[in-house]
């Protein structure tokens, strides 16, 4: 295999093509580890924008519940100790942890409906003072706790699939990339699944395509829009809970502010990518998180010969950088062909007024 | 069961539906005052008035879609209460909606059950059932249609009919159709009215709002008319006229036809040779387009709406680039200038959308009336703006052409649609014009706003200037101009003269380009 | 005129009113956290250091002030957006870059004489906020890229660029953290000198000409006409024979050059130097200002100085009543929910005012369905 690795810039773009085969089958479970807050963030998106409500407080949702849910958690495993189950490692304290954060997410989403649809405010100002008040909420609290030095609640422990079917040749890596993972990263293809076939093929999903782009044709036919879009809107919130649960009970055991990181305004870029259906977004998750994960790749596992020596020179901010230099030029690219429901961010007000 | 002349035998029986002493109020408006009318099973009664008169207003009480303050609604002589569009529905009201209540981009099939879905089990719908019910109710009203087609891609008529499907799907027995023949051609109106004629004989009540005379005297069974929110006379077809149903409608003798008196063309204003101009998909929906106006007349452009005349006159104006072909203003060659050069060469226009291209709600009546020469003196010197200059000439303005409005400062958004549109007039009419575009310009206006619009056009036309005019109203066309092209599929298929042109041979023109056996074109299938 | 006005005055007024309301009561529920008890004077000891802090001392003037100076600049960024019928989130990321720059020019001529240094190291900052303006300005009218995630996203790499610049190229040989080395000549002198510590520098007179400068563009200029027009009705612009795309370009670019300059001044004006992990909270703090202004030059002074008073208040509050500085960003937050949910202020206030919310910048979420803008 070395001959073609040494003709010059053909053997880079071999390399270059060999080396991602390489990480992407040896780092498939952390990308998809890493794809779910994107993956939920963006499920988050999809039911508030099918049903016409532009939500870019996904971000905020998200570190407003990775922090009550971590709090919580850590609450509750300092007046209930009780030892790891054998599902995933749960103790009440990360499943009640988990409700907290769940919680928070509808609470959050409650407030963002409220605004978008009975008050009719501009709908991304009110998912920025979401995310203002998220920062704001968590970052205060976080230090008032820190100085009583809380312990941790804990966190799932990811599923151990037998040694076998890893050790399978050539695709033992795909069981290893969906079954080696926390509950929440295992729910998130079962939940995209249930999603599209629901959106597609159930009367749930009929009525809230229907409202995201011709609310008034859904009204003249007996549909409340604006009940509609509250329930749709506040359910939205589990998936960002869940999301959010994932940061501080499932991937890590503990908070810090911001530890979001731009996750939740990714998630949107990723639902527009898959043109707002979840198993688009899904996909467009991965991407992502191949991009994330790309620089802890190139240092755990790192290439040879010129390509190593290229990718090697490139500082880490590069990496760093990345997802969101990749989030702008698929924004920038795709943005233009995918065409979001018709109605998504225009506020309804109700013609019938009997 | 029905009778010569298309009434039904008179019986003692209650009527299907009864409204009675409806009133109600809007803050500064009585709507709807101590209406009453009756509609027996099996007849189609139709609503007539003009623009505002209340007709909306009435069946939007009758939907469920506003409450009555006075009065009640009777079923079959039970007084009813209805609270809201699905109760209406269950009750066996459905109304199809003068702008179609369609989602295009759901399947024929998604946007007839919509609200009132056949399940298969609590959470998914049951397709297959679907489908089939509605393949059924489409014979066995006389037509064939594709349940698993995109709604976006029927024609106007094809979508009309899933409307009515829609309402028979829930097996309505009053159907009420709010002004369904605007967006038809002559054909199709013909091939509806068959459908409502075959509902009727079935025993389904229709009220038919309209206000287009003819229409109502050839379809209806009876018809009642409203003006300013009260009945004020019912007829039967067979004992009135135009005239005195116009009458009626407006309260004064109206002279139904601006007389647009002799033109007096001169020189060549506008050369349209050869175009060719893309849609926003890319598609070319104008080809080899070419024609002449002339200084002092009238070119009317008729056609149903969706052949090319958008992309033509935003061509014209400045809007959008031709991908082929010339367009000549007296001379100059504008065919790739924008909308500020051929405006400041002599080109005006009202556009079909006046809150989109004409003005600036949140602005006020002071800026947009300067809207295209803001950067000019004297309302500008280089950067800087003189508010002065501009509030005098709207002042001016505001008098002339008789804006109804408390001050020039208000926002144009505060104005009603007729005034806005005077407004609108106002800033393209009183300049030194060579060309006039006229798009749609009185498009949902009361009819004295009608009248004022179409006498300022002609002034114009007697004063010497080119005007061009695009009207999806063929009785517009009719009226005003000089001389009539029919667009047909990006096309000039004809040019006739205005004064021996004929409503039926231009309807059809419109329809079918003139060829035989062509497939009648409608606006989404263009 | 006078309808607006109170408006314009009564509404963020009295939603700042209310946000301190239940700022008390969050707190209060809180003090058992900050005390170890529930305290329920503590919202009277908050409130009463954060004034203490920022207005009742010359020191806490001078802060206030210097505070104010980035936030009516990068405040009047998001406002200009605003008009224009987007939303610049970008000031973090704009003025991260001009901090940067002017970090580096101020670095580079740190030796030469203050008469060149100063304008240049300040140009240096408004070109590079200009630059990081132009991006998502380019990016929306040409590829219809909603300049909400692009700014975001931008804002995330600005960190990144300044982190691997200022530990690189840009580090101080022989210090102890990355930090850049120290700017000298292009200092900003002071002029407010009260010889605690408490320093004006010379910056804080830029916005006595900027905010002038911006209102005479926005309201009797023919460009500032152009960019309201294009904010209120993006149609009727282009058939008014504006040109949309370069008017966006210019909103975007015009806030990155303001963004810029208050990023310069920040580091020529008050810490001389750019430490690698440089941290602010500016551009959501300038989204505040710029809604309590309602996107007017004029308010959005008195927001830059409400929120830059309430900044130089903290550290007093956190010293007496033990409560975090964050308790700023919470109450910027509260303020921020209130001016959304005007209707719950008017009924407090019984304020009749026609129109929902807030209205001039109820466009912004207008765009979101990417569609490219007409040219």
């Amino acid at each position: 295999m070395g001959f073609p690795f040494d003709i010059p810039v053909l053997g880079l773009i071999f390399q270059l093509v060999a080396y991602s085969v390489l990480v992407v089958t040896s780092n498939s479970t952390i990308i998809l580890a890493l794809a779910t807050p994107i993956a939920l963030g963006a499920m988050c998106g999809m039911m508030n924008e099918r049903s016409g409500v532009v939500n870019i407080g996904i971000e905020g949702m998200m570190l407003a519940s990775a922090f009550t849910g971590w709090y919580v958690a850590s609450l509750v495993g300092q007046a209930v100790h009780a030892d790891p189950s054998f599902f995933f490692g749960a103790t009440p304290a990360i499943v009640i942890g988990v409700l907290a954060a769940l919680l928070t997410g509808l609470l959050f989403s409650a407030v963002h409906a409220w605004l978008s649809i009975s008050v009719r405010a501009d709908q991304i100002i009110s998912g920025t003072i979401i995310n203002i008040v998220a920062f704001g909420v968590t970052g205060y609290l976080n230090i008032l706790i820190s100085k009583h030095s809380p312990e941790t609640g804990g966190k799932f422990v990811p599923f151990a699939p037998p040694e076998a079917l890893i050790d399978i040749p050539v695709v033992g890596w795909i069981f290893r990339m969906f079954l080696q993972q926390g509950p929440i990263t295992m729910s998130v293809i079962v939940l995209a699944i249930v999603l599209q076939i629901l959106l597609l093929r159930s009367r749930w999903g009929l009525r809230t395509r229907a409202v995201g782009e011709h609310p008034k044709a859904a009204e003249t036919v007996g549909i409340d829009v604006i009940r509609l879009r509250y329930r749709n809107v506040i359910l939205g919130g589990l998936f960002a809970g869940l999301a959010g649960a994932w940061f501080t009970l499932d991937y890590g055991n503990s908070f810090q502010p911001g530890m979001t990181n731009g996750r939740g305004f990714i998630a949107l870029a990723a639902l527009i990518f898959g043109r707002w259906h979840p198993i688009g977004a899904v996909a467009a998750s991965l991407l992502f998180a191949s991009a994330l994960s790309l620089g802890t790749a190139i240092r755990t596992t790192p290439p040879i010969g010129d390509l190593g020596s290229i990718l090697g020179s490139i500082p880490e901010q590069v990496f760093a950088a990345l997802p969101y230099v990749v989030t702008i030029v698929v924004l920038a690219g795709v943005v233009g062909r995918s065409v979001p429901p018709a109605a998504v961010g225009r506020p309804y007000k109700r013609e019938s007024t009997a | 069961m029905s009778e010569v002349e298309g009434l039904p035998e008179l019986h003692v029986t209650a009527p299907a539906l009864e409204m009675r002493g409806i009133t109600k109020r809007y803050p500064g408006v009585l709507a709807n005052d101590a209406i009453s009318l009756h509609v027996r099973p099996g007849e189609i009664h139709a609503l007539l008035g003009e623009n505002g008169a209340g007709k909306t207003t009435l069946m939007n009480i009758l939907y469920g879609l506003a409450r009555p303050d006075e009065g009640e609604i009777l079923l079959d002589g039970k007084a009813v209460h209805i609270s809201g569009p699905s109760d209406a529905i269950a009750r066996g009201i459905s109304m199809v909606h003068q702008h179609f209540m369609l989602v295009p981009v759901l399947t024929v099939a998604e946007n007839i059950l919509l609200g009132d879905e056949t399940m298969a089990n609590p959470v998914f719908i049951d397709r297959g059932e679907a489908n089939r019910l509605i393949r059924e109710l489409g014979t066995r009203f006389g037509f064939e249609i594709d349940p698993e087609e995109r709604v976006g891609r029927l024609s106007v008529g094809w979508q009309q009919r899933v409307e009515i499907l829609k309402a028979l799907y829930r097996e309505a027995r009053i159907l009420v159709l709010d002004e369904p023949t605007a967006v038809l051609t002559p054909q199709e109106t013909k091939e509806i009215f068959g459908v409502l004629r075959r509902l009727a004989d079935e025993g389904h009540s229709i009220i038919f709002i309209s206000h287009k005379l003819y229409e109502v005297l050839e379809i209806a069974d009876r018809i009642t008319v409203i003006r300013r929110g009260r009945v004020v006379g019912e007829r039967k077809p067979a004992d009135t006229n135009e005239d005195d149903l116009a009458a009626l409608m407006v309260g004064r003798d109206v002279q139904l036809v601006v007389d647009r008196g002799e033109s007096h063309p001169g020189e060549v204003a506008l050369t349209v040779k050869d175009l060719a101009v893309k849609n926003d998909r890319g598609r070319e929906v104008v080809h080899g387009l070419s024609f002449d106006v002339r200084a002092g007349e009238i070119f009317g452009i008729a056609g149903v709406a969706g052949n090319g005349q958008d992309e033509l006159v935003e061509a014209i104006v400045g809007l959008r680039r031709p991908s082929g072909g010339q367009i000549l203003l007296e001379g100059h060659d504008v065919t790739t200038m924008g909308t500020r050069e051929v405006h400041q060469l002599g080109l005006s226009f009202v556009p079909a959308d006046r809150h989109r291209f004409g003005l600036v709600l949140s602005f006020p009546l002071t800026d947009n009336l300067v809207l295209t020469d803001y950067f000019a003196k004297p309302y500008a010197r280089g950067l800087v703006r003189d508010d002065r200059a501009a509030r005098e000439r709207t002042v001016e303005a505001i008098e002339q052409y008789d804006v109804r409005t408390p001050s020039p400062d208000v926002t144009a958004g505060t104005l009603s649609g007729g005034n806005q549109q005077k407004l609108v007039v106002a800033r393209e009419f009183d300049r030194d014009l060579r060309l006039l575009v006229l798009d749609q310009p009185t498009r949902g206006l009361d009819v004295g706003s009608v009248e004022f619009i179409h006498r300022q056009a002609i002034g114009k036309r007697n004063a010497g200037t080119a005007v061009l005019l695009v009207s999806a109203e063929l009785d517009e066309v009719l009226e005003l101009s000089d001389r009539i092209g029919v667009m047909y599929r990006g096309e000039l298929v004809a040019v006739v003269d205005g004064r021996s042109a004929d409503r039926e041979d231009v309807g059809l023109l419109m329809a079918t380009g003139g060829r035989k056996g062509a497939p009648p074109v409608t606006a989404a299938s263009a | 005129m006078i309808a607006s006005l109170r408006k314009q005055v009564l509404l963020p007024a009295g939603a700042v009113v209310l946000a301190l309301l239940v700022g008390a009561v969050a707190l209060v529920a809180s003090s058992p956290l900050v005390k170890g008890y529930v305290d329920l004077f503590l919202p009277l000891a908050t409130y009463v250091a954060l004034v203490q802090g920022s207005l009742l001392s010359i020191n806490g003037l001078v802060d206030t002030i210097v505070n104010a100076t980035p936030l009516i600049l990068v405040g009047l960024a998001v406002g200009l957006g605003f008009k224009a019928g987007l939303f610049n989130i970008g000031g973090q990321g704009q003025f991260l870059m001009g901090a940067v720059a002017s970090a580096a020019a101020g670095a580079a001529l740190s030796q030469s004489s203050p008469v060149i240094a100063i304008p240049l190291a300040l140009l240096a900052g408004m070109a590079a906020g200009a630059l990081y303006g132009f991006i998502p300005g380019f990016l929306k009218a040409f590829t219809g890229a909603h300049e909400v995630v692009t700014t975001i996203m931008l804002n995330y790499v600005a960190i990144y660029v300044v982190a691997y610049l200022i530990t690189g190229p840009l580090r101080q040989a022989g210090a102890s953290f990355a930090v850049s080395p120290d700017v000298g000549a292009a200092r900003l002198p002071a002029i407010l000198n009260v010889g605690t510590g408490h320093v004006g520098h010379v910056g804080i007179l830029i916005p006595l000409l900027v905010v002038p400068a911006m209102w005479w563009l926005l309201y009797r200029s023919t460009i500032g006409f152009e960019i309201r027009t294009v904010g209120a009705n993006p149609d009727a612009a282009l058939y008014a024979g504006m040109r949309p795309r370069r008017l966006v370009v210019l909103a975007l670019t015009l806030g990155g050059v303001l963004a810029g300059l208050a990023g310069a001044v920040e580091i020529l004006g008050v810490s001389g130097n750019m430490p690698a992990a440089y941290s602010t909270n500016i551009g959501f703090d300038a989204i505040t200002v710029a809604l309590l202004g309602r996107a007017n030059p004029v308010g959005i002074v008195f927001g830059g100085l409400l929120l830059g008073a309430m900044r130089a208040g903290a550290p007093l509050m956190e010293t007496v009543a033990d409560v975090p500085r964050q308790m700023v960003d919470v109450l910027q937050g509260i303020i921020l929910f209130f001016l959304a949910a005007d209707v719950v202020v008017r009924r407090v206030f019984r304020i009749r005012a026609a129109g929902v919310g807030v209205d001039e910048l109820q466009t912004v979420t207008r765009s979101y369905g990417g569609q490219t803008t007409p040219p």
